[in-house]
């Protein structure tokens, strides 16, 4: 396994992890933008650019783009988040120069006018499927409420109202400004060699306009908030909450995924042992998320409506024994072999290491191979569980209901 | 590939064990298909063998709950118990050094579970939650609705219960499920992984070989529900759910049949995405895919679309589908022969779906297809097989089930049969 990391002329970042010995190479686009980077007119801009960028460019239209995609065969797709936009393809290595070339087409789009209105529907449709998914509605509303004020509570599918009064010159106008050399890195792991991608990557990305990839990361101040949206009809209730932790550039990072597993995995842990296992509720986890500039503690339970209240109060006197007194050793080693294995069983195919690569890249400028993030996470004891319950406890201050519940 | 090996033992209590050997991984996976499906639930007790997946969980052998659980997550093992139609399925994965100590208890959990009295009551309430949870979710619900009405009961039974006939069931129902079905001649374990097909295999036989088993029992079928139905929901969207007759695994056409529905939808090129979704902006999420039970196929389509233009998406969906068998071209099956090849060669870099594939295989032909020959079988594949295949079985019938605010005329679903 081999590691290489360079720019390109334009500034564009290169990162790949090559191994011989798997089948398939996976390729993508990290892009540095997402829907915290977006003014409020345009909200939702980046998602639905993410779509347009599969209606190709002045030389393949949109069904080439698929069409060719389909051709080689590859896995392919997209995603939007709040910090970043991913493309990404595998493919067999034979096919790595054709992927790289049609990926590369994604990155500079023509957005054309015929396309973009047809593509409204779809979009338009997409805010339809997630409204009628009570997990992705109380998501995107707890984030809104977390980060109220800030620009990561900003919506990624955007809204109805947004997306009809989007027009294309200010799509462009956020592509221009945002898809620029700086703020896009190239990963590519799995089955080839580095001259093969310097090659691919000078042909196809060094069109890429160079510029500048700044990102105000402006504090996150605790909100105490609570939100209800009533859902009559529902015999069942969503509640998501959350609460402080270290941000994506914070060493406690790991830690805090360790605590996660520990207290909020979906099977094995403090949570799941206290509520889902005698039947309290079908699901209560506790995860971590981090993001450029902040971290929250998120937790999610889903329950019988007239459970909620005691379910909250199980998962509050958790939080506040571990605050107390941390974790035991037998719980961290549990931990610690749950994640090690996890770890281990995502590198192993391309694909995995890719969203590994890319995000490690483009939120820390730093590489970790499997066995460095094995190293790790074997090195975590409880000194370290001890230093991030100090600075971050499990303490929630936001909640949002989705479901019959008016309030709690 | 040309590197994989596999190997097929029947142990002497009839348990059927598929090993291959991968040797570019570090993992190993393990999958058990045990025949304690909720085909065999009594009638109005649907949802026995839901809960018998997760009582199997909930103590065996000498393990308690939570030794069993601190046991294998000790051992990284990553795994789940699921309900199916025919099997409960228990998939697990770990690093292949440590499988060799994960296989007893696994085998444990499946042989030997405690199915304690006092673990019965919160299983249930688990189960039930997960049902009331499942009513809030119009396409999953949507699919229940449209397997009932394709397959006669109990296939077109939901694997997970009812919240009608949940209550119904005691601990005394999931233990006669369990003694009378769960059984080593009807039990297939397929694993695949960076290991020695012989320690493996001698290992299973130490976990699993004096297993007994009960003897099983014949499924009683009544008809399926009728259509075209539709149920009102307050949704956002209309779901749209459409099913029609296809072949099973084990039919020789079953390639034919999978290359048609791969032009119909396998790929971001193909109909359905192309002339429902990118050319016409009608919805996000429109598919269909094949769905194979032992005996007989299905495919299940789906569109999920607004419900001012559910009407249109509707039609729309239903002429491609009518369609299948118009303008079939080469360009089409290239592609689609492309992402099958593409999938075969990526499922050699996935212990797990290699191990389900192995038992699964094993369970709907009695042997294991392997990458070459699905490749020299799907290389076979013309334009005039998928033409034939689309005439023959172009659908008569269209079963229709909708979920949404209103209910959809349903005059396009008749239609003349295909015609060269």
């Amino acid at each position: 396994m081999q590691y290489h990391q360079y720019e390109l002329s334009n500034g564009l970042n290169i990162v790949a992890e090559l191994t011989p010995s798997v089948h398939s190479v996976a390729a993508g686009f990290f892009v540095r933008t997402g829907a915290r980077d977006e003014i409020s007119d345009v909200s939702g801009v980046s998602h639905f650019l993410e779509h347009m960028a599969f209606k190709g460019n002045d030389k393949y239209s949109a069904d080439d783009v698929n069409r060719i995609f389909d051709e080689v065969g590859a896995r392919y797709n997209a995603s939007t988040g709040e910090d970043v936009t991913t493309y990404y393809a595998a493919v067999l290595p034979e096919y790595l120069g054709t992927t790289m070339e049609m990926l590369a087409v994604l990155m500079q789009p023509s957005l054309r006018q015929d396309d973009f209105d047809m593509e409204k529907n779809v979009i338009l449709e997409e805010i339809g499927m997630y409204d009628d998914m009570p997990s992705f509605t109380a998501y995107d509303n707890v984030m809104a409420t977390h980060f109220f004020g800030h620009p990561l509570g900003q919506s990624i599918l955007g809204t109805n109202e947004s997306i009809t009064a989007l027009t294309a010159d200010q799509m462009r106008d956020y592509h221009r400004q945002q898809y620029n050399a700086a703020n896009i890195t190239l990963a590519v792991a799995g089955n080839t060699n580095i001259d093969e991608v310097r090659a691919l990557a000078e042909k196809f990305c060094s069109s890429i306009p160079s510029g500048s990839g700044h990102r105000k990361l402006p504090a996150v101040e605790a909100q105490v908030r609570s939100e209800f949206i009533v859902k009559e009809g529902s015999g069942h209730q969503h509640i998501m909450q959350m609460g402080m932790a270290p941000l994506a550039s914070d060493s406690l990072r790991f830690a805090a995924e360790l605590l996660a597993v520990i207290v909020g995995d979906d099977s094995g842990s403090r949570m799941f042992w206290d509520i889902v296992y005698p039947g309290h509720a079908d699901s209560a986890e506790l995860g971590y998320n981090e993001y450029d500039g902040a971290g929250t503690w998120m937790t999610y339970l889903s329950c019988h409506p007239d459970q909620t209240v005691d379910n909250l109060q199980r998962m509050q006197e958790i939080f506040e024994v571990i605050n107390n007194d941390g974790v035991t050793e037998d719980e961290l080693e549990q931990a610690r072999n749950k994640v090690a294995s996890r770890i281990v069983l995502r590198g192993e195919r391309p694909m995995g290491r890719l969203s590994s690569l890319g995000g490690n890249w483009v939120y820390r400028s730093e590489y970790c191979s499997v066995a460095d993030d094995l190293e790790i996470v074997r090195s975590i004891g409880a000194n370290q569980i001890l230093s991030l319950l100090q600075q971050y406890p499990l303490k929630v201050n936001t909640t949002v209901g989705v479901g019959p519940l008016e309030c709690l | 590939m040309t590197d994989a090996k596999v190997s097929t033992q029947v142990l002497s209590n009839g348990l059927t064990v598929v090993v291959e050997q991968m040797a570019d991984v570090q993992s190993a996976a393990i999958t058990v298909l045990q025949p304690t499906g909720s085909v065999y639930d009594l009638l109005g007790k649907s949802g026995t063998a839901a809960l018998l997946s997760e009582l199997l969980t909930r103590g065996a052998g000498d393990n308690s709950t939570r030794e069993l659980s601190a046991a294998l997550d000790n051992l990284g093992v990553q795994r789940s118990v699921s309900p199916g139609l025919s099997h409960t399925t228990l998939s697990a994965a770990t690093t292949a050094d440590r499988i060799g100590d994960a296989i007893p208890l696994l085998a444990d959990m499946m042989t030997d579970p405690h199915l304690d009295d006092n673990q019965f009551v919160p299983a249930q309430d688990l189960v039930r939650q997960a049902l009331h949870a499942l009513e809030d979710e119009p396409q999953q619900r949507l699919a229940q609705y449209l397997r009932r009405c394709s397959f006669d009961a109990p296939w077109g039974n939901s694997s997970g219960g009812t919240l009608t006939e949940i209550d119904a069931i005691t601990i005394e129902d999931v233990r006669s499920h369990f003694n009378t079905h769960a059984r080593p001649q009807e039990t297939i374990i397929g694993v695949a992984g960076n290991i020695s097909a012989v320690e493996t295999t001698d290992c299973i036989e130490a976990a699993f070989g004096s297993w007994k088993g009960g003897e099983g029992s014949e499924i009683t079928t009544s008809p399926r529900e009728s259509s075209p139905r539709h149920i009102i929901h307050e949704s956002a969207q209309t779901h749209i759910g459409l099913a029609w007759a296809s072949l099973p695994y084990s039919h020789e056409q079953y390639f034919d049949a999978w290359a048609a529905i791969s032009i119909l939808s396998g790929g971001m090129s193909s109909r359905l995405f192309t002339n429902v979704r990118e050319k016409r902006g009608l919805c996000y999420s429109v598919s269909a895919s094949l769905s194979t039970l032992k005996h007989e196929g299905r495919v299940f389509g789906y569109a999920g679309t607004t419900n001012d233009r559910a009407q249109e998406t509707l039609e729309a969906t239903v002429a491609e589908i009518r369609g299948l068998h118009e303008g079939l071209t080469d360009d089409e099956l290239r592609r689609c022969k492309a992402q099958a090849k593409s999938a075969l060669i990526m499922q050699q870099e996935s212990t797990t779906a290699r191990s389900s594939s192995l038992a699964r295989d094993t369970w709907h032909l009695g042997h294991v297809l392997m990458a070459d020959d699905i490749r020299s079988r799907i290389d076979s594949i013309t334009v005039e097989d998928v033409r034939t295949y689309a005439v023959d079985y172009a659908p008569k019938e269209i079963v229709m089930v909708t979920i949404g605010p209103e209910p959809l005329r349903n005059d396009c679903l008749q239609a003349a049969a295909a015609t060269v």
